[in-house]
């Protein structure tokens, strides 16, 4: 059985230019110890998946339409705030694109660092204390035994998110969600962070979903992929067949336009249009304005996620059809 | 810290100069003096007085003289009420002044900043626009309509509580909310737009994956920061405590300090005048300090030196 299951969930936010679909019926599931990446352009609906498990979607404007997402036999999205407080923070942790804002500016970082264990665990303050310089420690920190006691403004972005990842980690999660944990960092540091975090994952068995819009990042760090667009998944597999074998015209088009070392002077393509106005109905396949393979299907069929592999789907009508060859 | 008091005190001393140079001039400005009575006195008389409080010297002179002593700490003796010194009258109708300001701000603060809180916590409901409606009121509608309305309603018509007189601590209440009203409402519309900016801030994010309680996570980690905008209106607020006060204390005969002004403006009681607006000035200097003081306790950001 997997960690979590999340089934067809469906996010949306009334606002006053109209309901937006961000997540539009997504569907995946992470094992034990797996890490999975979600990528997509911005405003895909990859923050807003992960923070309707982590019940942060602000409602209103928000809403949760519906879906399951089962954690270890709960469903994170329908259960009691008691039962979603002991996960979230203690068996699903987080952290987030911007450090620089992530810590609370006006408390000391150990006051920070200790509160998921007093919380959850009710640990003794004075071993929590102990626990968070070796947490601070463990995620590289230098003199970490005084450090503990400066406040977020006292560190650089990096080291704030070294703070975020050894508080997230210091209660041993199943399961660390990180939503674009390396985009607001200089690129000396992110690789830095993400061995950080794959360290911390293999120390402790965690799974991990990392957030990114970087196909780069996601190809060297995770065992499989899930493509958003539009809110919706556009495929997903294990990572390789993914790169080596896309069966999803988006997904070919993000790696046509990603930079790689032997481009010397060539244009780097880019994905012609927009993606859509999530406050608008979409009919048919979202990418279908933008697709290169578009056919007169795309614009009208209800897309649906369907296996075209071994554990490989994608949502292409077309691929499903067997017309087009990517 | 102390270097930081210290350095702004002394700043405050130019400031001061200024208050004092200007409130000199536009009250000698003002038509009339101080031994102008209905009855107008015998030349010799008026030439007399003149003479021992010093106004027939030219009107420069008379300035630094002020500032001198002023340096020296006397602000001299009072015109009008003759057998008293400017320092003793401010003395006598401070801790009167002191006691109904001092429980307005209290007031305004705890009340003005729970209100604020709750608004931002159900924001865009019923009771959020209640009090804001009640507060964007507040603060329009100032000191001297509310004293009377006050004093109409629940002093007269319902006969709750007395309009005038001083002792009883009856006698306090009317005042209070008359000084405070305005600021309660200040404060609240204060707080609760900037509870609602960091309720969505990106450290509550935090404070809440990490599975706090809401409670837990406003009271410990909101909170503390949507109060910093209300530490910096201290200053402002002690401020329109001090400039409502004066109107206050007139309508409900409270022997305070701000009566002494409004009464020495109209006796052109100069060195009162004078020396009640140098007080407000320091004051008002004080309260800014003490608030920026504060704020820099509360955020660890701010370093001073
Ligand atoms: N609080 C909100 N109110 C209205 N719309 C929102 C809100 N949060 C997110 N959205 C919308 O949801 C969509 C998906 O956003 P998000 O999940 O943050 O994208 P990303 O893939 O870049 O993380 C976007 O179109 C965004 O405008
Ligand atoms: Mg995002």
């Amino acid at each position: 059985m997997p960690l979590l299951e999340v089934e067809n969930l469906k996010t949306s936010f009334h606002t006053r230019e109209g309901v937006v679909r961000a997540v539009n019926d997504v569907s995946f599931s992470v094992d034990k110890g797996e890490t999975l990446g979600i990528v997509g352009e911005s405003g895909s609906g990859k923050s807003v998946t992960c923070y309707s498990l982590m019940g942060l979607i602000p409602q209103p404007p928000g809403r949760i339409e519906g879906g399951r997402a089962l954690f270890d036999g709960t469903d994170l999205l329908h259960c009691t705030p008691r039962q979603l407080r002991s996960i979230r923070g203690r068996r699903i942790a987080m952290i987030f694109q911007d450090p620089m804002t992530s810590l609370n500016p006006y408390l000391r970082v150990e006051d920070q660092l200790i509160e998921p264990l007093l919380i959850h665990d009710r640990i003794d303050r004075n071993l929590a204390k102990e626990m968070a310089v070796q947490a601070l420690k463990d995620v590289g920190i230098q003199d970490a035994g005084n450090r503990v006691r400066g406040y977020p403004h006292e560190f650089s972005g990096g080291m704030r998110q070294r703070v975020m990842i050894a508080m997230a980690m210091i209660t041993k999660p199943d399961l660390l969600i990180a939503d674009e944990p390396t985009t607001a960092l200089d690129v000396t540091v992110q690789a830095q962070i993400l061995e950080l975090i794959k360290r911390e994952q293999q120390e402790n068995g965690t799974a991990v979903i990392l957030i990114s819009h970087d196909l780069g990042v996601v190809a060297g760090f995770c065992d499989r992929v899930l493509v958003m667009y539009a809110g919706k998944v556009a495929e997903m597999a294990a990572t390789k067949p993914l790169f080596a074998h896309p069966q999803h015209p988006y997904n070919r088009a993000l790696q046509r336009s990603r930079p790689t070392g032997d481009m010397k002077g060539n244009e780097l393509y880019t994905i012609p249009g927009l993606p859509p106005d999530l406050s608008k109905e979409i009919v048919g396949c979202p990418f279908a304005p933008r697709c290169e393979f578009v056919a007169d299907a795309c614009r009208k069929d209800q897309v649906r996620l369907e296996t075209v592999g071994d554990d490989h789907y994608s949502s292409c009508l077309r691929v499903h059809r067997r017309e087009i060859d990517l | 810290m102390v270097r930081y008091a210290v350095h702004r005190l002394l700043v405050a001393i130019p400031t001061l100069v200024v208050i004092v140079t200007i409130a000199f001039f536009l009250i000698r400005i003002a038509p009339g003096g101080p031994f102008d009575l209905e009855r107008p006195l015998h030349p010799k008389v008026m030439e007399h007085l003149e003479r021992i409080y010093q106004l027939d010297r030219p009107l420069h002179e008379q300035y630094l003289s002020y500032l001198r002593n002023l340096l020296a700490g006397d602000l001299g003796p009072s015109f009008y009420f003759r057998d008293f010194t400017v320092s003793e009258l401010i003395l006598s109708g401070l801790p009167i002044s002191v006691q109904v300001g001092a429980s307005a701000l209290l007031l305004a603060l705890g009340l003005g900043g729970l209100l604020g809180v709750a608004a931002a916590l159900r924001q865009n409901t019923r009771s959020d626009y209640a009090v804001m409606t009640v507060a964007t009121l507040g603060v329009t509608v100032p000191n001297f309509v509310v004293a009377p309305v006050l004093t109409l309603i629940i002093g007269l018509q319902l006969q709750l509580l007395p309009v005038g007189g001083w002792g009883k601590p009856g006698n306090y209440v009317l005042p209070i909310i008359a000084l405070c009203l305005p600021q309660i409402a200040a404060i609240a519309r204060l707080t609760r737009a900037s509870m609602i900016e960091v309720l969505s801030s990106n450290f509550v994010r935090t404070a809440r994956a990490k599975g706090l309680r809401e409670s837990v996570t406003i009271t410990r980690h909101a909170i503390r920061a949507a109060i910093l905008p209300v530490v910096s209106y201290m200053g402002p607020a002690v401020a329109n405590i001090i400039t409502g006060s004066v109107v206050v204390e007139q309508i409900f005969s409270i022997p305070g300090i701000g009566r002494y002004f409004v009464q020495g403006s109209l006796n052109r009681d100069y060195t009162l005048v004078m020396g009640v607006t140098v007080f407000y000035g320091a004051l008002i200097i004080l309260c800014n300090l003490i608030a920026d003081l504060l704020y820099g306790v509360l955020d660890p950001k701010v370093r001073y030196d």
